[in-house]
Order: C-alpha cells, then sequence, then structure tokens
C-alpha cells in the first residue's frame, strides 16, 4: 500500500454530501474515503441510498451539498477516470456483444478497429470469446454481466463503480464472479466500489467495508477485515474472523430490516 | 389445431371458407354472393381495365402520402412528447382525444375546406393514423430503460449520441408497433375518406358497381382490397417480430 | 402544483380553441367559422332541441349495434378462446375483419338490406365485433397458466376453472376490448348516417353543409366528437376502478 507521510492515498472521496430528493432526505452530511487499489463494499439495508451515493461519484446525479473528488480533482459529471457496471447489465438489446463491449470507447470517439481490438482483449478476459456476435438476449444471466464487465473494463477507468452487479445471477454464478473479482481487484490496479446488500458478499470481497443506515443514510461503521485476504479464495468462508464480522454486521442491520 | 397428428396452418381455415362460399355460390341462393370463382374471372378481366388500375393507384398514392405525413409528423411528436413533460401535458389530451374520436364524422369538414378530391383523402388517411402513431413513439421513449440511458452518460454521451444510438433505437419496438396499427387504420382512412368523397379511386368503383348491380365485380374490387390491406398488416407484424426480441428485455 | 395539470389543460384548450377563432376570423376559408361563431350555433342547436331529437335518433343504430356486437361477440371470442378447433376455424375471419377496410362493405348492405335502420346496425356491428371478439380470445388464451394450474391442483371442475377463474382473470381485457368495440362503432354509426341516409347528427351535418349553415355544420361535427369522447372516458374511468391492481395489457387494433 501507498504511504504518503500520515494519510493513505485515496482515488476516490466523498466530502460532507448532502442529497435531497424535493422534501426527502436521501442522504445527509456524508463523508467516505475509497483507498487506491482496494475493493471498498457499501453496505446496508434497502433504501439507504447506496445507489444514489455511487450514482453521484460517478457523476449521474448532482449532490445538493458537498463534493467528491477522484485523483484530487473534484467531480462536476461523468468522466473517463471511472466506468460503471450496472445492477440490470445495460446492454444494448440490439447490439453484438463485440459493440456493446466496445460501446463506451464508441462514445468516446474511438476508431472502429482498434476499439474492437480492445474490446476482442477483454471479451477473452471475461471468458465470453466465441460469443462476440450473439447478441445479449442469447446469453445467460451470468454472460450478461461478464458482457457488462468488460465494457466496463475496456475503457481502462481508474475507478469501477459497480452497482449490485451480481444481484441478478444466480447463487453459483454469483460465487464464481465474487472469485473472479478478487483476483480482478490483485491484478488490475483499480480501485473498485462496490454495491450490495450481501453481508456475506462484502465481508468475502471487500478491503473496507463501510455500512450505511438509513433515514436520513450516513456511515455508521467502517470495518477492514485484515486477517483473511491473504488466504487461499476457497478457505475465507470458514475464516473465524469472516464468520464474526458477518455475525456482528447483522447485528447491527437487522434492527433496519423489516 | 391438429388433424391426425398433421398441424394445420394457422389461415388454412380461410381455405374452407372459401370453399363453402364457392357452394353456397354455386347453388345461386342469392344475388348478393355469386360464386368464388367466377369472382376470381372477373377479377382477372377488370384487374387489367384502365379504370381498375386508375383507381388502385389513386388508392396506394393517397395511402401512401398519408401514412408518409403520419409518420414524418408523428413520430418526432411522439418522440418530443416522451422527452418533454411540458409538450407532454399539452398535447396529450388532444392526442388521446383524436385518437378515440369518431374521425369519420370530421371528413364533410375536410370535404368543404380542401375539395372533393385526393387532398381530402390524404388528410383523411393522415388523421386516421398520425394518433396512434404519435402516442406508440411517446411510450416507445417513456418505456426506456433509464440504466441505458445512464450508462451512455457514464460513458460520456453526447446528446446527439444519446438520442440516435439509444432512445431511437430502444423506442424502435413501439415506434415500429405503432406504424403498423397506424398503416391499418389508414387504409381503413382511405376507404372511408373514399366511400364519402365518392368520385375518386375506389370510392367512384362501388358507386358504379353497386348502382349497375354488378355483383361480382363488386366483390372482384373488395377481395383486391382485403388482401392487400392484410399483406400489409402482416409484413409490418413481420418487421415488428423482428425487432421485438429485444423488446422484452429493455 | 395540484393544480398544475388543470392548468395546462386549460392552456392547451385556450391555445387550440384561440387559432381557431384566429383562423376563423382571417378567414382561412370560406368554410371555415370562428370557435365563437361555432359555439353560439351550437347553443341554438341545444335550445332549439334540435341536438337532442338528433342524437335519439343516431344512437339507436349505435346501442343496437354496440348490445348485439358485445353478446356476440363476446360469446365467440371464449369460445375461440376455449376450443383449438373453433379457433383454427373462425379466428382467421376476424384476423382478416380486423385489418380489412370494412367500410367498403356498406354500398352491398345498402343493396341487401335497404336503406334503413337495419344497414346501420349491420354497419356498427361489423366496425364494433372484431376487437371485441379478439381480444376476448386473447384474454382467455392469455389467461396465467399457473392459476389454472392451481384450480386443477385443488381440484376444480373445468367447469369452476371456466367461471371462477379464466373469466374474472379475462375480464378486464374483455372489457378494454369493449371500450375499443364501442370506439369503433361510433365512427361506424357516423359512416352510416354521412353514406346511408342522412338522419339524425349525420342530417344536420348534411343539411347545413348543403345550405352553406357551416357553423352549425361544426357544432354539429363537434357534438359527436365530443360525445363520443366524453362517453369513452367515462367507460375507461369505469375501466379502472372496477379491474384496480390488474394488470391492463390488451390487444388494442
Amino acid at each position: 500500500m501507498n504511504n504518503i507521510s500520515t494519510d493513505v492515498d485515496n482515488a476516490v472521496t466523498v466530502r460532507n454530501v448532502c442529497k435531497n430528493y424535493d422534501n426527502v432526505e436521501a442522504l445527509r452530511d456524508l463523508s467516505l474515503e475509497f483507498p487506491r487499489g482496494q475493493l471498498t463494499s457499501i453496505l446496508g439495508p434497502s433504501g439507504c441510498g447506496k445507489t444514489t451515493l455511487l450514482k453521484i461519484i460517478a457523476g449521474l446525479l448532482k449532490p445538493t451539498s458537498g463534493e467528491i473528488l477522484v485523483n484530487n480533482k473534484p467531480v462536476t459529471g461523468p468522466g473517463p477516470d471511472r466506468a460503471f457496471v450496472f445492477q440490470d447489465f445495460a446492454l444494448l438489446p440490439w447490439a453484438t456483444v463485440l459493440r456493446n463491449v466496445a460501446f463506451g470507447l464508441e462514445l468516446r470517439g474511438v476508431a472502429k478497429s482498434e476499439r474492437e481490438a480492445i474490446a476482442e482483449k477483454y471479451i477473452k478476459d471475461v471468458g465470453l470469446t466465441d460469443f462476440e456476435h450473439s447478441y445479449p438476449h442469447e446469453l445467460s444471466g451470468g454472460m450478461r454481466q461478464r458482457v457488462g464487465l468488460a465494457r466496463a473494463l475496456s475503457v481502462d477507468a481508474q475507478v469501477l463503480l459497480m452497482d449490485e452487479p451480481f444481484s441478478a445471477v444466480d447463487e453459483q454464478t454469483r460465487r464464481k464472479f465474487q472469485e473472479d473479482l478478487l483476483d480482478l481487484v490483485k491484478n488490475e490496479n483499480k480501485t473498485f466500489l462496490f454495491v450490495t446488500h450481501s453481508i456475506e458478499e462484502a465481508v468475502y470481497v471487500s478491503d473496507q467495508i463501510a455500512i450505511l443506515l438509513p433515514r436520513p443514510s450516513r456511515v455508521s461503521e467502517i470495518i477492514r477485515p485484515s486477517g483473511f485476504r491473504e488466504k487461499e479464495a476457497l478457505n475465507i468462508r470458514r475464516d473465524p474472523e469472516y464468520l464474526d464480522i458477518v455475525d456482528r454486521i447483522w447485528a447491527s442491520l437487522r434492527t433496519y430490516v423489516e | 389445431m391438429k388433424v391426425f397428428g398433421y398441424r394445420l396452418p394457422g389461415m388454412s381455415s380461410l381455405l374452407l371458407w372459401a370453399l363453402l362460399w364457392e357452394i353456397v355460390g354455386q347453388m345461386e341462393l342469392t344475388f348478393f354472393l355469386p360464386p368464388l370463382s367466377a369472382i376470381f374471372v372477373t377479377l382477372m378481366e377488370i384487374g387489367t381495365t384502365k379504370v381498375f388500375i386508375k383507381a388502385l393507384q389513386e388508392t396506394g398514392h393517397a395511402f401512401f402520402v398519408g401514412t408518409f405525413f403520419a409518420i414524418v409528423i408523428g413520430v418526432p411528436v411522439g418522440i418530443m412528447m416522451g422527452k418533454n413533460r411540458l409538450i407532454d401535458e399539452i398535447l396529450l389530451p388532444w392526442v388521446n382525444m383524436f385518437l378515440s374520436a369518431p374521425l369519420t364524422a370530421l371528413v364533410p369538414v375536410l370535404m368543404v375546406l380542401f375539395g372533393f378530391g385526393l387532398k381530402s383523402i390524404i388528410i383523411t388517411t393522415t388523421l386516421f393514423a398520425i394518433w396512434i402513431i404519435v402516442l406508440n413513439s411517446r411510450a416507445g421513449v417513456l418505456q426506456i430503460n433509464r440504466s441505458l440511458v445512464e450508462m451512455a452518460l457514464s460513458f460520456g454521451a453526447s446528446p446527439k449520441d444519446a438520442f440516435f444510438k439509444i432512445y431511437f433505437w430502444a423506442a424502435l419496438p413501439e415506434i415500429l408497433g405503432g406504424v403498423r396499427i397506424g398503416f391499418i387504420r389508414a387504409v381503413k382512412g382511405v376507404i372511408i375518406g373514399q366511400l364519402l368523397i365518392s368520385v375518386v379511386g375506389f370510392g367512384a368503383l362501388f358507386e358504379l358497381y353497386s348502382s349497375n348491380f354488378l355483383m361480382k365485380h363488386f366483390w372482384a374490387v373488395l377481395i383486391v382490397l382485403f388482401t392487400i390491406s392484410f399483406i400489409i398488416a402482416e409484413c409490418l407484424a413481420w418487421l415488428e417480430r423482428r425487432v421485438s426480441y429485444y423488446a422484452a428485455q429493455r | 402544483m395540484r393544480y398544475r395539470s388543470l392548468f395546462l389543460n386549460f392552456v392547451s384548450a385556450s391555445i387550440v380553441f384561440g387559432a381557431w377563432e384566429i383562423a376563423g376570423r382571417i378567414p382561412v376559408s370560406f368554410a371555415f367559422p370562428t370557435f365563437i361563431e361555432s359555439m353560439s350555433a351550437f347553443w341554438v342547436l341545444i335550445i332549439e332541441g334540435t341536438l337532442f331529437t338528433a342524437y335519439a335518433e343516431t344512437l339507436r343504430p349505435l346501442v343496437i349495434g354496440v348490445v348485439i356486437s358485445t353478446v356476440l361477440g363476446v360469446g365467440i371470442g371464449l369460445w375461440i378462446g376455449l376450443s383449438r378447433a373453433f379457433d383454427w376455424l373462425v379466428s382467421p375471419i376476424f384476423i382478416v375483419m380486423q385489418t380489412a377496410p370494412l367500410a367498403a362493405l356498406i354500398p352491398l348492405l345498402i343493396m341487401i338490406y335497404g336503406i334503413g335502420l337495419t344497414s346501420k346496425v349491420f354497419v356498427v356491428c361489423i366496425m364494433a365485433m372484431p376487437v371485441i371478439v379478439l381480444n376476448t380470445s386473447a384474454a382467455v388464451r392469455n389467461t396465467p397458466a399457473s392459476i389454472i394450474e392451481m384450480g386443477n391442483s385443488f381440484l376444480g371442475s373445468r367447469r369452476d376453472v371456466i367461471i371462477k377463474i379464466i373469466l374474472p382473470a379475462a375480464s378486464p381485457i374483455v372489457f378494454a376490448g369493449l371500450r375499443l368495440g364501442v370506439s369503433a362503432g361510433f365512427i361506424g354509426a357516423i359512416l352510416a348516417e354521412l353514406k346511408i341516409t342522412p338522419t339524425g347528427v349525420g342530417d344536420i351535418i348534411s343539411y347545413s353543409r348543403s345550405i352553406a349553415d357551416y357553423p352549425t355544420m361544426y357544432a354539429a361535427i363537434l357534438s359527436i366528437i365530443l360525445l363520443a369522447v366524453v362517453f369513452l372516458n367515462v367507460l375507461e374511468r369505469i375501466e379502472i376502478t372496477l379491474f384496480k391492481g390488474t394488470r391492463r395489457n390488451y390487444v388494442s387494433d
């Protein structure tokens, strides 16, 4: 890790962000830091504003007050330094896998041959070789999200914003995804912001877990698992620290679940 | 429907009805129903006559010009209504009103305003077709998946890119559905227009045949009309099905 | 904020009627009266009672035709939805009728049934029936398989399943089909009066056109459009309150 003087190097900093919809207060005075090269989960019960926070960081929503810094520069809108992975995949149903993966680059004006070469590489990386010319409706849910992931990776942004990316795929596929995600964090030098409502998932994949509580949303706790991160992926789920953290988070969240 | 394990195709029963028609016609039960075979013979005869071809041309002309305007005006207006709340709120009551209003009642007005000719028929056709096209285009834009739009924005799409790469394609199944229903309505509109302004196209032919009790001729023209309208509707339905694979999962 | 939509309705109505008034004053055509002229002609039609006697005449074929179409149409539609064989035999006819310009049959109907009430009722029926039949059969066929299986698994008889499950599940779409049928029936009724014999409102329209009394003609046309739109809106309201919470996804025409 990159320790500069006293502070950790943060890829994303959220400072005193408030967000109101008409009269409803969605986020109140929320501050949070996301260390570079790590995966931070944002975990909380439904309606706690997790997705709102992520979309504010993405520049898709404007905060009512407060500011977002990405690489120490304030966010004013979507930018090439961040890429978003959508819960419902957000694939163009009328485009092939190849065009979908290259779509981020297409919108940035990259030439066709160049962007397709890049897309091919990431299609191979996520294990979708031979599906370049398939359409999204011909793929399973898990494969669709691989397309969404490849699209986000292909624009080579430093920050990946993932909005409940695995919630629409089945349990077994999800476990595979989680293991792949651990590799991705290790191998790609990117910062991951990961919104989820699954406690086990958050503890399994995260370097840091921010727990949000609702009405109005604020960060109630930040947990940094330390012991099992270096372990083999298959051994994490029976690590005592893993189990303790899962239990502890549930104890603090259960009163908020109706 | 299966007979002896063989699946009968969808519209095959029409052959059975045609046979029934032929039999009833041959029995000469009624003057109004000549045998189907005789009608087809007549069809071959009049199919090449000048009057018939002229009527077909005039009708086709009115139909295509009318639907052209309905699409060219209807689709952009519908997309605008879907994207802008104020425009939507101002126009929607009128669109809904004209959608369900008996537009036949407006034909006399068109006749006095635009004369007893092609112009009135074209406007009737447009009026019949346009409202459903507007409404469907609007619905198409309204149901666009928010996250597709957000996806484009998050990759820095310009408004032009967002429109041509996302909005238009995502709304396409609904737009095509609207165009298909619009075409069906336009066929009805063009015929209603010609019936009421009975000096051009098939309106004049109907007048001629029915006043001279030429039943075979009359049926021949009807069959041509029904067949053409059915083919148009089926072609558009086929086109719509080609894009509908993604309508279900946007 | 609460009155926003009411206010906007008012604004859009004023724009349209204002434009009408201005266009009438220019005038864009000798046959284009102003909005105010048309409204006063409308008022005259009401206080003289002409409008009411005319509507008594116009609505007769419409009501008879719609009632016949409803009974026959829903019946045939149910049968098509429940029986594969009948579906194969009959639905192609209604599918063709749905896309065909049936108005072209009117000269034939006049030849067969003359220019009286029967012809007009027939016109209303051929316009209204296809959409009622097709909606009803689609509604029956699209009953969710899971609730029919539920009925069977709880040992419901075929009759029970039809009456207690299929019919209630289909009724929103059937009703929507009826509304579209009424809408088509209005077209038929007016077409009949304009094409067959001028009676009722059709008579007011034709007569005032022949004597170039354009304000009265516009008023009569406006009244029939208004009547149709108001009536169909009432039907839609009824539909919404009656079938609150049911998914409404119907075949339109």
